[in-house]
């Protein structure tokens, strides 16, 4: 089948089963390896993407379901959040970097002023073996207006 | 391996027509389990088609009816979660469905499926059996307490597709959910309790979410004590990866007293 659908601004077109994972034609097909894998089960959040605005792990949706869709990865992500992430030391080895981009940005899209405890439960999709999470949410708090 | 084929129904009528004809087909919703599933190669058998109920409208929705709700099987926990509706009249379920995954499972998480998968550690559904649920399909209306028959087993034909919910709007239920951590933790426990009609329902304590029949009845007599005492009688629960059976008989109780407000 054919799946027609937005990335990141870009009208793209992809040929095949329409039952494999988004994550699997982003990186293979379309080239995009910002979005990673982690689990592959929907735990860890590497593979978030978002999908017309909301936050989903990309594993676990088949890329028939984005037929129409916007679908917007860490490299369409236009924001503070990778910045201020450099600078508050919040990517060490980085396998959770785009994931956490996504999910903290839809957190800043929603909420003026999160607390951190919004930015935690926010973030409690996307898991960091590395930076032990106190300066990723620094991070983003620091782009909070 | 031979490629399984994606199958986009253009309306519900569409939907029931491919399922019924097309050889080894499942339903795929939000795909938090079956996707997980078809790609470590652990589904039995394995499925040749997948038939997509994500964006159906008619299995979208919270709708208020003059005595019941109804809520779509293909609505995300997320549209459940903000649907003042559902906050008003169901609002253990709305406690039960902020509890399951991050918001990445949220937005993609759905009654449909829960009741599908028929997990016994799936969150809604003791919930959905103290609210006394009426789980819709295409064809009729089927009474939770009946709807699941054995381990990840349901009531469902092999043809029947599962369009929504319908819970009364006048019920008071708690629910409480044990895991490891508060949020994207599979359950070692989940209890929903309803005083009046008399309704204990837990999960993750035997090879169904159950309704514990024997401490309903002295709860229904107004005793507790007998209750929270009668619950360990209920359960079924087994040693595995995420807990023991003397932690889960011990902590169903502890939870079911202080849910009733009774002593251990």
């Amino acid at each position: 089948m054919t799946v027609q659908f937005t990335l990141n601004g870009r009208r793209v077109s992809f040929e095949g089963s329409g039952a494999r994972r988004l994550l699997d034609v982003l990186r293979e097909d379309l080239g995009q390896t910002g979005t990673k894998e982690g689990c592959g089960e929907g735990e860890c959040g590497a593979c978030s993407v978002l999908i017309d605005g909301e936050v989903v792990d990309s594993c676990l949706v088949a890329v028939g379901q984005v037929d129409g869709a916007q679908v917007v990865t860490v490299e369409g992500l236009q924001s503070p959040l990778q910045q201020a992430f450099v600078e508050h030391g919040a990517a060490q080895c980085g396998i959770c970097t785009p994931g956490m981009l996504l999910a903290a940005h839809v957190l800043l899209q929603k909420t003026t002023r999160p607390t951190a405890d919004d930015v935690r439960e926010a973030l409690a999709g996307n898991l960091c073996r590395c930076t032990g999470y106190t300066k990723i949410i620094d991070a983003v708090l620091s782009c909070a207006r | 391996m031979r490629e399984v084929t994606y199958l986009r129904p253009k309306d519900m009528q569409d939907a029931v027509r491919l399922y019924r004809t097309t050889p080894g087909c499942r339903a795929l919703a939000g795909g938090t389990d079956l996707m997980v599933m078809l790609h470590a190669r652990t589904l039995r058998p394995a499925p040749r088609a997948l038939l997509d109920l994500w964006s159906l409208p008619e299995l979208k929705g919270i709708v208020n009816r003059p005595t019941k709700l109804f809520i779509g099987a293909a609505e995300p926990y997320t549209g459940i979660i903000r649907s003042p509706d559902a906050r008003r009249a169901v609002p253990a379920l709305v406690a039960a469905a902020r509890t399951i995954g991050a918001a990445q499972i949220q937005n993609r998480g759905t009654l449909g499926g829960n009741l599908a998968n028929a997990s016994p550690a799936g969150d809604t559904l003791p919930v959905l059996l103290a609210y006394d649920a009426l789980v819709i399909t295409d064809r009729r209306a089927i009474p939770i307490d009946r709807f699941f028959t054995g381990y990840r087993k349901t009531a469902l034909e092999s043809d029947e597709l599962i369009t929504g919910v319908e819970l009364p709007l006048d019920r008071q239920v708690a629910f409480r959910k044990v895991g490891t951590r508060a949020a994207q933790a599979i359950s070692k426990v989940v209890i929903a309790v309803c005083r009046e009609p008399a309704r204990i329902a837990i999960g993750s304590v035997a090879e169904v979410p159950l309704r514990a029949s024997r401490a309903e009845a002295a709860l229904a007599r107004g005793d507790i004590t007998g209750a929270v005492a009668a619950v360990a009688e209920d359960i079924r629960p087994i040693d595995d990866v995420r807990s023991t059976a003397a932690y889960r008989r011990a902590v169903t109780q502890n939870v079911l007293a202080e849910l009733l407000g009774g002593d251990r």
